[in-house]
């Protein structure tokens, strides 16, 4: 039990004193799933909002391909990444395993098919309500899809946090392609799981403590501009 | 035969419906309707709950399929606009819902929201107004696309009758202005106080239609009278 709040007394003074290799791997960490996020949500938005608003054949297997995907195992997805930029796989010479950027691709894969299925569920229900009276006014498909993303921009919102929730704690994925190499691909899940196995419980603590933070901060940032605009300006 | 509506003018109608019919589910919604809706003024189509009256509406708007054909007298459709009895509105300010319409033109949008009482309103989120100025902001933004024929499906329903006057005065400025409207109603007084010709619809068909001081007064057919005196309609 002292052991215990020892270290965490440790890990609060590491987070305190501004630790350079923590600070270094917090940093990292957020890079490479703020990236993975926002490839996400570039790929799987317009992807639910075409699933949203349009009707052809195959639509209901894909929506349901799209939803299995949501729980695609991360190792899974850190294998095949793996086997794609390794040196004999099809995107070998790039040479981009073991750095972040393929930590990035790996957690864009992962979180996509999250953020397609709750954007298709969140852009139905809009579309439902909005159809007939786009199709009233002449409406053309790329603009009902781009009006239905921002009048649906503040659930999408949630959406998009979800799937940063998702990267930003996965390890998996990341310490198969990224190798957790340190100053180079080493973040908060894969350092908490080294350190962890090294018995350094300080260190794993404080970078522990950091991720709840920012997942805190996250959540409430998002909350905050939730509740503002839709009382202020769009209901 | 054709439900003709008599207006006193030769004039081409704004369309004639021919043999139109609708039929969701392997039911018979519309029924071979055939009927005219004439060029100028304001057309009230009453009839029963499940007379088909704004399923009419939305056949006329192309939103959905029907069999049969509508005729627009001199060449394409018209521009048209559709206010439904529930006022869709943008998760958006007033003015930015006029803008969806209308674009940058500010001075447009400002006219029409100062003629429709919503001018102190621009800057408040549209899901926020009374039912009212909701429905009034809908019809406000219909008539930014400028329409030639102005289908209104029940667009005072369950609002106080100072709003509805509102819009009922609205309504007769636009049909003045030479826009042909074409208004469901439950509201067999508010026909009264706008309409001038009437169509009365029972079970998917017009059962009767002309002049709406006459239907009103004197109604041909005995649908048309058991509905315009209260009574169940067979």
């Amino acid at each position: 039990m002292n052991d215990m709040a020892e270290a965490l007394r440790i890990a609060v003074t590491l987070v305190l004193s501004g630790d350079g290799d923590l600070w270094e791997i917090v940093l990292l960490s957020l890079r490479v799933s703020l990236s993975a996020t926002a490839l996400a949500c570039l790929i799987g938005m317009p992807l639910g909002a075409l699933l949203a608003t349009q009707r052809f054949a195959g639509r209901g297997a894909a929506i349901v391909c799209i939803n299995a995907l949501m729980g695609l195992p991360p190792v899974v997805v850190g294998l095949m990444v793996y086997l794609a930029l390794s040196r004999s796989g099809p995107l070998g010479t790039f040479g981009l395993l073991y750095t972040p950027a393929a930590m990035i691709i790996a957690q864009t894969i992962l979180i996509a098919p999250i953020v397609a299925a709750l954007s298709r569920q969140v852009l139905e229900a809009l579309h439902l309500e909005y159809d007939e009276q786009f199709r009233s006014l002449g409406l053309g498909r790329v603009a009902a899809i781009r009006a239905l993303l921002w009048d649906g921009r503040f659930a999408l919102m949630t959406v998009g946090l979800a799937g940063f929730g998702r990267a930003i704690a996965e390890v998996g994925a990341v310490i198969v392609v990224g190798g957790n190499i340190d100053h180079l691909t080493r973040v908060m899940t894969t350092a908490i799981a080294l350190e962890t196995s090294k018995g350094d419980l300080a260190l794993a603590l404080a970078l522990g403590l950091v991720l709840m933070v920012l997942a805190l901060v996250v959540n409430a940032a998002v909350h905050g501009v939730r509740n503002s605009e839709g009382q202020l300006a769009h209901a | 035969m054709r439900d003709f509506i008599e207006t006193g003018r030769r004039e081409a109608p704004r369309l004639t419906l021919s043999d139109l019919s609708v039929e969701i589910g392997g039911r018979v919604l519309l029924d071979r309707v055939e009927m005219a809706v004439p060029r100028q003024g304001i057309t009230t189509i009453l009839g029963p709950n499940g007379a088909g009256k704004s399923l009419l509406l939305r056949a006329i708007h192309g939103l959905i399929p029907h069999a049969g054909r509508i005729d627009w007298g001199q060449g394409a459709a018209p521009r048209q606009a559709l206010v439904f009895q529930k006022p869709v509105l943008l998760r958006r300010s007033v003015a930015a819902n006029m803008a969806f319409v209308l674009g940058r033109d500010h001075a447009r949008s400002h006219a029409l929201l100062a003629e429709m009482g919503l001018q102190d309103r621009a800057d408040q989120p549209a899901r926020r107004l009374s039912g009212g100025e909701q429905q009034r902001l809908a019809l406000a933004r219909a008539l930014a696309t400028d329409p030639e024929l102005l289908l209104l499906d029940e667009p005072t329903a369950s609002l106080d009758p100072a709003s509805a006057a509102m819009i009922e005065a609205v309504l007769r400025r636009v049909a003045a202005r030479g826009t042909t409207i074409l208004m469901v109603t439950h509201d067999i007084a508010q026909a009264r106080r706008i309409a001038d010709h009437a169509m009365v619809m029972c079970r998917g068909r017009i059962a009767e239609a002309g002049a709406a001081m006459r239907i009103l007064a004197a109604p041909a057919t005995p649908v048309a009278r058991d509905f315009l005196e209260g009574r169940l309609v067979p």
